[in-house]
């Protein structure tokens, strides 16, 4: 007879097996007895095979050459912790972390592009804190070349940008950007 | 526990409202139960709630309760934290769908915001710094969306959310990043569940990138016939694709579940009959029942509801019993701590009570040979 698997998350003799169909592709797992608790799978608001999938095969795949020790410069968080938590630290280890997460998106969703609702608030917040650094650029320049009648045109431009950012009204200052 | 305990429920006001899931506006739907969607956002230059330190969580909690105490949605609702708040209150808000397993679990800095009727809950350090959902009774996701919606863009005015232009909002589990959106609908599937086809409409449903959970029952158990149903991936597509998606899937279970009942109409009739007079004469005169066994004899009252054998005012009724006979809710009411035996009893009793004065079942719709 042949050998039972292993847990996936411990090692131990296997005796509980799971199957799922994701996108037309059979995804199996096993764990031991004490495993599928800790896992979630127990909980049925909080598991999910697709999670459990992505440590799982992220654990089959030589982590040495994919993540090579790398961590996140921001936070410290290291792939090795993803297999222990299975959840990122910050923001920023989708960026720091990328060789690790990219894969894991190409086999979780539909796409890698996102194509859904923006976020307008943040993106003309963005924005207008871009051009506040520009005219602040530009006016040290003027001042630097001694242009005074650009610079005191550029302090009032950067006033305004500065008194519709604190107020947030963007409409008034990023009018063009908005209807772009 | 203290008796005096009980006079300090700080969810009280909560139970005692009028919430969507019990006294919903409109009459309740067949098959769709209920339907909600969940956003994920994440604060711009905080670490997520799991990798945090406490005082960092609770950092997080204060920005976000401020920002949250601006919606007109959430005036006069509960701000609730986690940490003041006893095991059976916690378990009260899981049943109820206010709160996760998750959050309920978590300490320092996590909290929850509620409206006063229940349609909107804003999770707070839960596995994302935010959790919005919006829940209705019945099948709304147009109006679901657009509440849930301008909740968000509300707050994302007050709230540098993390955000990639490429992948969309970022999130703590990679599995929930792009749209941040889990659109779920709760489907109540007798049919199928006595005609044994639920492991097929499982497969069929897993294959179109979407997931079935029990929703009740512990485990895989969905006791009650309750199923939940909702999307697995968030990148990709558009929230409305999604949510079109798995309405497209919601259809076709539905189709399946009002076929599955017509053949046991016409192949079984006598067995369908004796299941509901039996589920009707045990709530009527039980004196111990366990959760699952009240969650079982409910869906078949629902059902003999759907198929004209009791009057469709008592779905509303059934609705509400399934919350209210949860272990949570039966002890909260007992107002003293008692015993998984006493819950038992105690619920027996209370069903007893719901189901006194209960019209006849008519059987004239089923057509016996």
């Amino acid at each position: 007879m042949a050998k039972p698997p292993d847990c996936s998350h411990c090692q131990k003799q296997a005796t509980i097996h799971l199957t799922q169909i994701i996108n037309n592709q059979i995804k199996k797992l096993d764990f031991c007895e004490g495993c599928p608790h800790q896992q979630g799978v127990t909980d049925p608001a909080g598991f999910s095979l697709a999670e459990l999938l992505a440590q799982s095969e992220k654990d089959a795949e030589p982590i040495e050459t994919d993540q090579s020790g790398t961590t996140c410069v921001t936070c410290g968080f290291a792939p090795n912790d993803f297999k222990k938590l299975g959840r990122l630290g910050c923001p920023d280890c989708y960026d720091n972390l990328e060789s690790l997460i990219e894969p894991m998106l190409e086999r979780m969703h539909r796409g890698t592009k996102h194509v859904g609702k923006l976020p307008d608030h943040l993106i003309h917040r963005v924005r207008m804190k871009a051009k506040i650094k520009q005219a602040e650029y530009a006016l040290q320049h003027a001042i630097a070349n001694e242009a005074f009648e650009d610079a005191a045109k550029l302090r009032d431009e950067l006033k305004a940008l500065k008194s519709a950012f604190d107020s947030g009204n963007f409409d008034s200052a990023d009018h063009a950007d908005r209807t772009a | 526990m203290p008796r005096t305990f009980y006079a300090k429920m700080q969810i009280q006001p909560l139970i005692d409202g009028k919430s969507e899931l019990t006294h919903a506006a409109e009459p309740p739907q067949e098959v769709v139960i209920s339907s909600r969607v969940r956003l994920a956002r994440n604060l711009q230059g905080h670490p997520f709630p799991g990798w945090a330190k406490a005082a960092q969580r609770r950092a997080v909690l204060t920005e976000c309760e401020e920002a949250i105490a601006g919606l007109g949605i959430m005036q006069k609702g509960s701000v609730l934290e986690i940490e003041k708040l006893s095991d059976l209150e916690k378990q009260v808000l899981v049943e109820r769908h206010l709160i996760s397993r998750e959050l309920s679990a978590h300490g320092a800095g996590a909290g929850v915001i509620v409206s006063s009727d229940q349609v909107a809950a804003i999770m707070i350090n839960e596995e994302d710094h935010l959790r919005i959902q919006v829940l209705r009774s019945g099948y709304h996701f147009d109006d679901i969306w657009q509440v849930i919606d301008e909740i968000d863009t509300a707050l994302e005015d007050k709230i540098d959310y993390a955000f990639s232009e490429e992948i969309g909002y970022l999130t703590a589990c990679p599995t929930n990043v792009g749209t941040g959106l889990r659109a779920s609908v709760m489907m109540h599937l007798p049919g199928l569940v006595l005609s044994s086809q639920m492991e097929k409409v499982v497969r069929a449903v897993n294959q179109l990138g979407m997931v079935v959970r029990g929703l009740f029952g512990e485990g895989s158990d969905a006791s009650g016939s309750l199923f939940q149903i909702s999307n697995q991936q968030t990148l990709g597509e558009s929230e409305i694709e999604i949510i079109r998606r798995l309405g497209n899937v919601i259809d076709t279970i539905k189709e399946q579940e009002v076929n599955a009942r017509l053949r046991l109409i016409e192949n079984e009739p006598q067995k369908l009959a004796d299941k509901i007079g039996r589920a009707y004469g045990i709530l009527q005169h039980g004196h111990v029942l366990s959760s699952s066994e009240a969650m079982n004899f409910l869906s078949l009252i629902r059902l003999a509801v759907d198929l004209g054998i009791l009057p469709v005012e008592q779905r509303a009724q059934v609705d509400r019993l399934f919350l209210e006979s949860q272990p949570g809710h039966i002890q909260f009411a007992a107002r003293e701590n008692i015993d998984s035996e006493g819950r038992d009893i105690a619920r027996a009793r209370m069903l007893r009570e719901e189901t006194r004065i209960m019209p006849p079942l008519n059987f004239d719709k089923l057509a016996f040979s």
